[in-house]
């Protein structure tokens, strides 16, 4: 998971280096940099962002009609059926309990949404709370806070993420729970470093200079500067979280069956991948989409926040 | 004339785990309205950490500084606003002294709109005067810093910091981070203005020919310590501190005939931490002696210029 995220982050520097002048010149230069209009002028240029967002919009609408548009209950079981291949009438198969596939992995998409936003946001606000503490006041709160959550970041998240389960239980909230504290020190860590770097710089003495208030400095200089990186990681979690969900309801930590979450839909035709691999192949695909998605619309955010790679 | 800005044993010392940093340690000298007085020294000696403390980024230690005849080593809230509307900095590393998420015109307008002292409109218009001021081209008002060269970012640095015509400007090695061909443009631009607009600076800097081409009065420091005092062209003319004659014989020259004798200076320079009582040069001065062990202090050797060397009377005769 950690190798697939990083080679992505790579693709994105290859793909800033040689597509951006094409990409970028359609911005009217009347719209100033930095703004709302600007960040979505940058994103509606890039196709990437646009296909992720189209995906993501298509997933989210879907599965919020999928109880009236689909022709089956995604629990409704139907034994003559059972295994189908995609045909007609299951146009994505049924698995081995007869259960239309189609009705499934569209409803369940949003569990694997739920999950990675809601998880991530925990994440996110407590991560940026904890790591601007550290970063602005330093010292002794500094160290204890770092401490503590070295403590969380010597265990692989997703064994963290499994011991919380296995302690408090299964279910949608507990994975939330377990995946958004999971994901707290590296929030934290980044918006430290951050905070520290910019603590330092000389336009922050500038602006002490011209007699800026210092909530006016953290408001306008230091936030700023140290938010962006934050954004493009949120939707980065976002994807991570969204596949570990998936992990955990594999392994039978998180959704729990009859519930179609894609994880849980891998694990329980896991046994079939040889002679149906349909079954297996469906959520799999709508898995990566949906992490790819989030991915294109992370690296499409930081090119639009980034004023150091404008043209 | 009357100084614009006194300052009186100045000390600034800081708190590390290994013992008392003395960075700026009993520091006296005034400049007087409209001079420029530069303040050199290597790397490390305080100098920056001085100019920092004139404008209140570090408090003082002790001493007094006096500007226009008041007191303003300590200041509260509001005396600050006014002091830091008088007296501004341009700082060495324009890479990183502009906000990179503002444009020009937004770093050139905050500390207008923050002065809250003028209208919409008025800031405006004094903006694109100030950048007309400084040489920045207008069309470059929307542009981010890291869009510009050096130079011109340098520039901007010194329109935000005239903003609010100051009197009074530290200019903590404006230059050092440029090019050599923009150096000249950037510092003709600092005379000029200082010329047109009456202004007083403390000209910090490492380099020998840059203090000599735009200061009255040249400081020299060492570890803390001011040791030599004078007039520009009676430094370059007598130089006496032994520290002092080490840096001007370092100076390049263009001359191939002149026979130049080169001090190379020995040894490392001091810590700066509790550094004690003797002369902090002699570990490193040729001519060191016993009664070198005792503590300096500046001496008027001729009119107007002091050196804190026992030796100085007989060095002056060599």
């Amino acid at each position: 998971m950690a190798d697939h995220t990083h080679n992505k982050k790579g693709g994105g520097h290859h793909h800033r280096g040689h597509g951006k002048k094409g990409k970028r010149h359609h911005i009217d230069p009347g719209i100033k940099p930095g703004s709302a209009k600007y960040i979505w002028a940058s994103i509606s240029h890039n196709k990437g962002a646009i296909f992720g967002m189209v995906f993501l919009t298509a997933m989210i609408v879907l599965s919020l009609l999928s109880p009236v548009i689909c022709r089956y209950n995604y629990a409704a079981t139907d034994f003559e059926m059972m295994k189908s291949w995609p045909s007609i009438k299951h146009l994505f198969g049924t698995d081995d309990l007869g259960r239309d596939i189609l009705s499934r992995v569209l409803y369940g998409a949003r569990y694997t949404l739920i999950i990675g936003i809601l998880s991530t946001l925990l994440s996110a606000v407590l991560g940026i709370l904890l790591g601007a503490c550290a970063g602005y006041f330093g010292g002794v709160i500094d160290a204890a806070l770092m401490r503590f959550l070295d403590i969380f970041q010597a265990f692989p998240s997703l064994v963290l993420a499994m011991a919380f389960c296995a302690v408090f239980g299964t279910g949608i909230d507990k994975c939330i729970y377990a995946l958004g504290i999971t994901g707290i020190p590296g929030f934290a860590r980044l918006m430290r470093a951050n905070i520290l770097r910019i603590r330092n710089t000389e336009y922050i003495e500038a602006a002490t200079t011209i007699n800026c208030p210092t909530w006016k400095i953290i408001l306008q200089h230091i936030i700023p500067n140290a938010v962006s990186p934050v954004i493009v990681e949120i939707a980065m979690g976002i994807s991570r979280n969204g596949l570990a969900s998936s992990s955990l309801s594999f392994l039978g930590l998180g959704v729990q069956e009859p519930r179609p979450e894609w994880g849980a839909m891998l694990a329980s035709t896991r046994n079939y991948i040889r002679d149906y691999p349909y079954m297996v192949i469906i959520p799999g695909i709508f898995i990566v989409f949906t992490v790819l998605s989030f991915n294109l619309l992370g690296d499409a955010f930081r090119d639009a926040l980034d004023p150091n790679f404008r043209d | 004339m009357a100084a614009l800005l006194e300052v009186r044993n100045l000390k600034k010392y800081f708190k590390s785990p290994g013992g008392t940093v003395h960075a700026v340690d009993d520091v006296s000298f005034e400049i007087e309205e409209g001079k420029t007085v530069g303040l050199v020294g290597e790397s490390g000696c305080g100098k920056s950490t001085l100019g920092r403390t004139l404008i209140h980024l570090n408090e003082s230690t002790e001493g007094t500084i006096v500007y226009k005849g008041k007191d303003v080593t300590h200041l509260n809230k509001k005396e600050m606003v006014a002091f830091r509307r008088e007296v501004q900095m341009i700082f060495q590393d324009p890479f990183s002294s502009l906000d990179p998420r503002q444009t020009v015109s937004d770093i050139i307008k905050e500390p207008m709109l923050l002065s809250k002292s003028m209208s919409k409109a008025k800031v405006e218009e004094r903006t694109e005067e100030l950048m007309d001021t400084v040489g920045v081209e207008k069309r470059l008002r929307m542009s981010y810093p890291h869009e510009l060269d050096g130079g011109r970012r340098q520039r901007v640095g010194i329109a935000r910091a005239l903003a609010l015509n100051p009197k009074f400007i530290v200019c903590d090695e404006p230059v050092s981070a440029l090019d050599v061909s923009i150096q000249a443009q950037i510092l003709n631009l600092l005379m000029d203005l200082q010329e047109q607009m009456g202004l007083t600076y403390l000209f910090i800097t490492h380099d020998m020919s840059v203090v000599k081409h735009i200061s009255n009065q040249i400081c020299v420091m060492y570890l803390g310590q001011m040791v030599e005092k004078c007039d520009r062209n009676e430094l370059f003319a007598h130089p006496t501190h032994p520290y002092t004659r080490a840096l001007l014989s370092a100076i390049p020259t263009t001359d191939i005939h002149a026979k130049k004798e080169r001090i190379l200076l020995k040894g490392e320079i001091k810590s700066p931490i509790d550094p004690g009582e003797e002369c902090r040069f002699c570990s490193r001065c040729i001519y060191a002696k016993e009664e070198c062990k005792k503590a300096q202090s500046l001496t008027e050797i001729s009119p107007g210029h002091f050196v804190a060397c026992c030796r100085a009377k007989e060095l002056t005769d060599t």
